[in-house]
């Protein structure tokens, strides 16, 4: 993923765009939602200010800012909260503030590292429905990895299974076709996690080697 | 986070020190080693009347201000740069660990020789110790940046420019200001000890020169005055900390 948002050079190969366009560096083209929770955040600009930050960075007119700022706070659910600094807000809260900040600039692609690892299940499980309806509201294509298989069915239409690292390679690629919000307990929902949840053990036990030890290959 | 504050717990015991310092000048102690906090009071009501307090807390702070200032002004874009870039860091860190080393009051005679016993000379002096101090913490606040707000701020499209100005310089401000505040702290170190030396005028010349005059209570005028001098200034501090700066500090202790 870092490679995707053009943090990370490739040792060999090259990231290119649908558009033909190679990745050389991060671009607001391409945004990116982290798992932490505070460092991501500008600690000393209020919500608004942080959510504006990529237009201000682009030169856009304050009543421009402004008004983007708004539309996308009140999209992440933050109406009211515009004053409140991020030492002032809940876990959730500021993944929020990270998502409109991110959508904000409107990048055609959306970078998504874990983000609601860091939170508790009850925040996790609301932000995964509202996460869903943002994604549908905006038809952007968002790039999400997660570590919890019932959060990649929710969510992927298209869940992408890696092998055990390093070296890392697609393993598999599953299309899950169904309506949102998704019934979990829908027979083509546990058919999907049951085959990842396969995909996965096997690549676990590949990585632990027979003595319990992890292995380095 | 420092919680709850108890002011009654803080006067009552400044009052009962006062007290036994007191009772202690008049019964254990000979005033003339210990003058009474009355017979202090009275030498520095001595003082201001002669003019002589009034002049040397000018003197003392006007060269400490200046000094101060001045080191943060040239330590701050230092420190930034040192810490930003590899280049600079590179070039600049010999130097740094060497010179932090030797102490501003090492290099008292030296300033004096080559600066003359004038104001330059103390400013100077204070510009050094300042410096070395604001820049090395300002460096460590830049390295204490996590990686993901850089990466956050390229993402929204911030480039070297506006990431230095926009991300760097604010995110360091927590560091700049505990940075400056030690700062502050070492510049009445150094200005004492210089004014000791030479000096016609400020707070350690006043002490220095007390000895003369066999007057222990004006030394202890003096004294107490740099305790007080050095509380006002860095509740000042604070209170710029907790109003201009307040956006930026957020996450400071409030120690």
């Amino acid at each position: 993923m870092k490679i995707m948002a053009g943090f990370t050079e490739p040792t060999s190969g090259v990231v290119e765009t649908s558009d033909g366009q190679r990745v050389t560096g991060p671009s607001r083209d391409r945004g990116m939602v982290f798992q932490s929770l505070e460092a991501p955040l500008f600690d000393w600009l209020n919500v608004e200010e942080n959510v504006a930050f990529g237009l201000r960075m682009q030169g856009m007119a304050r009543d421009g800012q402004r008004a983007t700022a708004l539309r996308y706070i009140e999209m992440v659910g933050l109406k009211g909260q515009e004053r409140k600094f991020p030492a002032e807000l809940s876990g959730g809260m500021k993944q929020r503030v990270q998502i409109a900040r991110t959508l904000a600039t409107d990048p055609a692609i959306v970078f998504l590292d874990e983000p609601f690892a860091a939170l508790d299940a009850q925040t996790r499980r609301i932000l995964q429905r509202e996460i869903v309806n943002i994604w549908l509201r905006t038809q952007k294509t968002f790039v999400y990895v997660t570590h919890d298989i019932r959060e990649a069915v929710l969510l992927g239409k298209r869940v992408v299974i890696m092998t055990a690292g390093p070296a890392s390679r697609i393993k598999r690629v599953i299309e899950v076709r169904m309506d949102y919000p998704r019934d979990e307990l829908a027979p083509d929902f546990v058919d999907a996690f049951r085959q990842i949840e396969h995909d996965i053990e096997e690549e676990v036990s590949r990585a632990w080697s027979g003595n319990g030890t992890l292995s380095t290959r | 986070m420092v919680g709850k504050r108890y002011p009654f717990y803080s006067v009552a015991s400044v009052v009962a020190m006062i007290v036994l310092w007191q009772l202690a000048s008049t019964y254990l102690i000979d005033p003339f080693f210990l003058p009474a906090p009355t017979a202090v009071v009275k030498g520095t009501g001595e003082l201001l009347r002669e003019g002589i307090l009034l002049k040397s807390i000018g003197a003392s702070l006007g060269r400490i201000f200046a000094g101060w200032i001045l080191g943060s002004l040239v330590a701050i874009p230092v420190g930034l740069l040192v810490g930003s870039s590899p280049v600079v860091r590179s070039l600049v860190d010999p130097f740094t660990h060497f010179f932090r080393f030797i102490p501003a009051l090492a290099l008292i005679t030296l300033f004096i020789v080559w600066f003359g016993v004038g104001e330059l000379s103390k400013i100077l002096l204070i510009v050094y110790s300042t410096g070395f101090i604001v820049m090395i913490n300002t460096a460590t606040g830049v390295a204490a940046i996590p990686e993901e707000k850089i990466c956050a701020a390229r993402c929204l499209g911030a480039n070297r420019r506006q990431l230095f100005l926009h991300v760097t310089a604010p995110a360091t401000v927590p560091y700049i200001y505990v940075g400056m505040r030690l700062a502050m702290a070492s510049s009445f170190l150094v200005i004492v000890a210089a004014e000791m030396l030479a000096a016609n005028s400020g707070l350690g010349y006043l002490i220095w020169t007390s000895r003369l005059y066999f007057r222990i209570d004006w030394m202890f005028a003096g004294i107490v005055l740099l305790g007080l001098l050095g509380y006002g200034t860095d509740r000042l501090w604070r209170l710029v900390g907790s109003t201009l700066l307040a956006r930026y500090l957020r996450e400071v202790s409030r120690y």
